[in-house]
């Protein structure tokens, strides 16, 4: 078995936990939520196998280097991220509903990578540009970033339905009934937002750091790095309105909303501008 | 109201204004907006391309707000400096309030706020205060730094705390934040970034600028000894090699290889391949074929250099060369251009790509003139920079890295434990406070209630 055939056994995987935490979710019932967990974790191992292997086959083809060099691997690893922070965070909270919406998005990265046309899956070799020590440091902080982003994000969501479901007080017996208190949502939104600040500031760092070693300037405003600060503003803007202004709630979650359609511009977006980030 | 006042209450409210979140607020999604339109609209390009794109009177409009230079406008440049301006206003402000708490060497505490707090936790011990206050400080003191015990009314007081300095580090933060921005303008103003094209073989001793289009001189000159690609089996580009000598006052006193990502550094200037190019090439060999004897014959000519054909068929002299020739929608490749002086004195265009040597068959001339082999010269293509400020702005980095992790995961923590005599037991509250992570705060009190209880 290749890297490419157990990463779309994977992306399966990862759909069916997805799945299984929204059945939990919507039904009430904590059995398939169960089963969900340890599905999620079978996905994770499988994910971390599968970039296991894509770089040890890498080797054998003569190129060796980090599964992190184009859009299909990064896509790869976003999911890991994800699926790894979300299973440490539904073990430090007892919380599965966030499940709900965190899984689908693993699931989607990773889908996306495995069945988009446009993504190639073939490991290819590095261009002189990305031969560098930074290449890790860059791509593995940056995307732990992103992916402490997106728990924030699907928490935000939750967090909003929450809210929804309080003013119509009727749906007391429908989906949201048993939502996690917003207490803890909002404070958990506001947790893994200075957990992506913490790594988008050292991926931002890492990669200004390797833009000076390559390109001889740390900054040039091309539009990567412009996304990547805006995204950047936004969080800072989402933890000064928090802590100095005392804003939470609803605004926290709009806020960290915004933060991540940044974060999807900047990963997703930027490919569509002119620039010289054009590997992904 | 007299003039003095007049302005002692605008500069109060210039003060206000500055110390305000509001206003970073405001300057943070400010810049978030407009960096945004860079990013859209290209920057720094020809002003025929904006022309070409945008029409006269919205070329214009833009170029007045120096919409194709934004990053160096004065609006965004006296966005960075608000931003900047409030930062240090802001961080000294409050930061003056910080240290008078800071400074503090015996903390603060007062019971009855620890006892109003919903996380506080109660129990009931056989044990006198005095003998539970000898079992509980060791406990206290693990995860305590500063420990202190007051006496109250009916029993005793157990304060401590930890992680007081921690509260330094959003200034952190925002001084790392003005490094970074003293950094920029320290390169900025005492910099520069150009680019050079030397031929291997080749000395130069000065570059070109990027911003201005001006000569800068170097201190010294820099010359290629040699440029190399190297590619993958695939064809794909592996490796952009130059080899670098520099020379000062003639004498050569360093040579190396530079490629991507690993530039040459001298003298605080750094030297970077950027990219390379072929050089016209100096000696081309031609092939000269009969169409009706079949004979060939080959020659070697220079370019521009007018000579006379084998078997007296004329003239002919290579007029230039291209990277890529469109024939019918396909691309040639290289491709050489000569122009053949017939001996009636008519003048043919003959065109010679270098992959297909029977291209000039469709000319159907009594010659079949084909390039055999030229020589191959590159220049490379050199990006070099002189940045004073770096390392204010890795000192930048650095620092702020550090402010992040202190501001975001580590906190200060204040503990209470009450022990007060309830007849012959002792009722024992445990509270604590953070300034951050308080859920995180709530379970660690729990922790240590648990290690209280253990000995029961």
């Amino acid at each position: 078995m290749n890297s490419s055939n157990l990463l779309s056994i994977v992306t399966f995987t990862y759909g069916l936990a997805a799945f299984l935490y929204i059945v939990s979710w919507i039904f009430k019932k904590e059995m398939p939520g169960r089963i969900a967990t340890w599905i999620a974790i079978i996905a994770v191992l499988g994910n971390t196998g599968g970039i296991a292997l894509r770089w040890i086959e890498s080797y054998r083809l003569g190129i060796g280097h980090a599964p992190l060099s184009n859009m299909y691997e990064s896509l790869v690893f976003f999911a890991w991220t994800i699926g790894v922070i979300y299973l440490v965070v539904e073990q430090t909270y007892k919380n599965r509903i966030i499940g709900a919406f965190a899984t689908p998005l693993a699931f989607m990265a990773i889908a996306y990578a495995s069945l988009s046309p446009n993504i190639c899956d073939r490991i290819q070799p590095l261009i002189p540009a990305l031969k560098s020590n930074w290449l890790i440091a860059h791509v593995v902080t940056c995307f732990i970033g992103y992916a402490a982003f997106a728990i924030a994000f699907a928490v935000s969501l939750i967090y909003l339905f929450n809210q929804w479901k309080t003013v119509d007080k009727k749906s007391k017996t429908g989906l949201f009934s048993h939502l996690p208190d917003s207490r803890m949502l909002d404070e958990l939104t506001y947790q893994m937002v200075t957990l992506g600040f913490l790594f988008l500031t050292v991926g931002i760092i890492t990669g200004a750091v390797w833009a000076n070693s390559a390109w001889g300037s740390y900054w040039s405003w091309d539009p990567k790095e412009t996304w990547s600060l805006i995204t950047w503003f936004v969080y800072a803007t989402l933890l000064h309105a928090r802590m100095m202004r005392g804003w939470e709630g609803k605004k926290i979650a709009y806020l960290s909303i915004i933060g991540f359609l940044a974060v999807m511009f900047t990963y997703f977006g930027v490919n569509l501008l002119p620039g010289l980030h054009s590997y992904g | 109201m007299n003039k003095k006042t007049g302005s002692a209450d605008f500069s109060g409210r210039l003060w206000k204004l500055f110390t305000s979140v509001r206003l970073t607020v405001v300057v943070l999604l400010s810049l978030a907006v407009s960096s945004i339109i860079g990013t859209i609209i290209p920057q720094n390009k020809r002003p025929d391309e904006y022309l070409n794109e945008y029409g006269e009177f919205l070329y214009k409009i833009l170029s007045a707000f120096d919409i194709f230079d934004m990053y160096h406008s004065w609006w965004f440049q006296f966005l960075l400096l608000t931003l900047m301006v409030n930062v240090i206003i802001c961080s000294t402000h409050r930061f003056s309030a910080l240290w008078k708490m800071l400074s503090v060497k015996s903390p603060s505490f007062n019971v009855s706020k620890f006892r109003n707090l919903s996380n506080k936790e109660e129990f009931t011990d056989s044990r006198s205060p005095e003998e539970l206050r000898s079992i509980y400080m060791p406990i206290v003191s693990r995860n305590f730094g500063y420990r202190r015990i007051e006496e109250i009314d009916n029993g005793l007081c157990i304060f401590a705390e930890k992680g007081r300095w921690t509260r330094v580090g959003v200034y952190v933060i925002h001084f790392s934040v003005v490094l970074l921005l003293i950094g920029g303008l320290i390169g900025s103003i005492f910099g520069f970034k150009g680019f050079v094209n030397i031929p291997e073989g080749e000395t130069i001793k000065s570059i070109r600028l990027y911003n201005t289009g001006k000569a800068q001189k170097l201190n010294f000159k820099i010359r290629c000894d040699n440029f190399n690609i190297k590619f993958y089996d695939s064809g794909a580009p592996s490796e952009y090699r130059s080899t670098l000598t520099i020379l000062e006052q003639g004498k050569s006193v360093l040579t190396r290889n530079i490629i991507v990502n690993h530039p040459l550094r001298y003298k605080g200037i750094n030297i970077f391949q950027a990219s390379y190019g072929e050089l016209p090439p100096e000696e081309i060999t031609l092939n000269f074929k009969n169409r009706a004897t079949g004979i060939s014959h080959k020659k070697k000519v220079s370019l521009g250099q007018q000579f006379d054909l084998p078997e007296d068929m004329g003239q002919f002299v290579i007029k230039g060369h291209r990277d890529s020739y469109n024939f019918r929608g396909h691309d040639l490749g290289k491709t050489f251009m000569g122009i053949l002086t017939t001996n009636d004195g008519s003048h043919v265009h003959v065109i010679m790509p270098v992959r297909f040597p029977v291209f000039d068959r469709m000319r159907k001339g009594d010659m079949i003139i084909s390039v055999e082999d030229y020589d191959h010269r590159y220049y490379t293509g050199l990006q070099v920079t002189r940045d004073p400020g770096i390392l204010v702005v890795y000192s930048g980095f650095v620092i702020m890295i550090i402010g992040c992790f202190i501001t975001f995961f580590m906190s200060h923590q204040r503990l209470c434990v009450e022990i007060s005599k309830s007849g012959k037991k002792s009722s024992i509250m445990v509270a604590g406070t953070a300034n951050k992570n308080k859920l995180g705060m709530q379970s660690r009190i729990k922790k240590i209630v648990k290690s209280l209880r253990i000995n029961q």
